[in-house]
């Protein structure tokens, strides 16, 4: 006998990131950020707190499946950082993050940064909740990543290609890396930056700082 | 890998669908997988065949129906079959285009025994 089912597998995790983004309302700008292990999230949440902690006020959930290691550096740079350890699970979930922003002060919070599990493929069936996805990619893992991994290329709001400083050591082609994602999503913003030498990383703070004024209803 | 976590609620969903319908013995799950949904079916049932264990779905077979990646442009209102993950429009270009399927992930129909059926089968 045939019973009908009709339900979406992820249904459970989609209401928790319902109550997620309704916590975080129109006055915190949630993103979450995925890339593989290694292309520079913490590196570049580093740089973007030393940038915009005197602007906005911001937070930081850091994931990792077992140590605390980025949560440790984001705090030198006097940001608030709350580690959610995954014990052997690849991507956060909502859960995960709702239980996590018990630990934090969401009043007067401007911007709520998440760093997922370095991972590609997971972390993108997740919903967390959040009103942005940010795609990192580094230039030395090759430019066939946006068609090996489309679907967090297709869901991404931004496309942050990491490590230009690396070029000259590297065959990447940034032309192909580039149109491959915007074929996939041609409304990505693409930024291509280096959080070793700093370059092009103003444009992402500037679009990171406007869209979170953009969310929270100011135009700057 | 998080083809654990996805077991895990379908099942949830499974058992409970099945409970509700009198089930004995849920012997397959039938479940749709768009071909933009990153879920290894495979895997899926590997991960069945252990968290199932004890339970009235122990044993149960998973069926994968895939669904092709489709998508409509905004801009001229046509639909077409996306080839290579490209999703601008092949009819006017426009970049400007809306997935009509391949993100599915859901259980479409679960087969049981109910207690009926064993009772005609001894
Ligand atoms: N040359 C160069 N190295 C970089 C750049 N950005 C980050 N790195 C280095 O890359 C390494 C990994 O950076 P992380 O920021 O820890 O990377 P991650 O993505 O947070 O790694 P996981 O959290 O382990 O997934 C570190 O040694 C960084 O110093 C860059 O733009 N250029
Ligand atoms: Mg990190
Ligand atoms: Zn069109």
């Amino acid at each position: 006998m045939e019973i009908k089912v009709g339900q979406n597998i992820l249904a459970a995790n989609d209401a928790v990131a319902a109550d997620n983004r309704a916590a975080f309302g129109r006055s915190i700008f949630a993103v979450n950020l995925m890339s593989s292990p290694g292309a520079g999230k913490t590196t570049l949440l580093e740089r973007t707190i030393d940038y915009l902690k005197d602007r906005l006020s911001l937070a930081v959930i850091e994931g990792d499946i077992a140590t605390s290691f980025d949560a440790d550096r984001i705090r030198r740079h006097g940001t608030t950082a709350v580690q959610i350890n995954t014990g052997g699970g690849c991507h956060l979930d909502a859960q995960m993050v709702q239980r996590a922003l018990c630990a934090l002060d969401l009043t007067d919070l401007h911007l709520l940064l998440i760093e997922n599990v370095g991972n590609l493929v997971c972390p993108a069936e997740f919903d967390l909740g959040e009103a942005a996805k940010i795609a990192l990619v580094s230039v030395t893992e090759g430019d066939d990543k946006p068609l090996k991994y489309p679907a967090l290329f297709r869901d991404a709001r931004v496309f942050l290609i990491n490590k230009i400083d690396l070029l000259p050591y590297t065959d990447c082609d940034l032309h192909r890396l580039r149109s491959a994602a915007l074929s996939i999503n041609p409304g990505l913003t693409v930024f291509e930056v280096s959080c070793r030498s700093g370059a092009g990383l103003q444009d992402w703070f500037s679009w990171l700082e406007g869209e979170t004024h953009r969310w929270r209803g100011r135009d700057e | 890998m998080h083809e654990l976590s996805i077991t895990e609620s379908l099942l949830k969903i499974a058992l409970a669908a099945g409970e509700k319908g009198g089930a004995v013995r849920i012997t397959s799950i039938r479940i749709v997988v768009g071909d933009l949904t990153q879920v290894d079916p495979e895997s899926v049932q590997f991960y069945l065949d252990v968290l199932a264990k004890g339970t009235i779905a122990e044993g149960a077979l998973l069926a994968a129906e895939r669904r092709p990646l489709r998508a409509a442009c905004r801009d001229c209102g046509r639909e077409f079959g996306v080839a290579e993950f490209q999703f601008v429009c092949p009819h006017c270009n426009s970049g400007d285009t809306a997935i009509v399927s391949g993100r599915e992930l859901y259980i479409d129909s679960i087969e049981v025994e109910g207690t009926e059926d064993l009772a005609c089968g001894t």
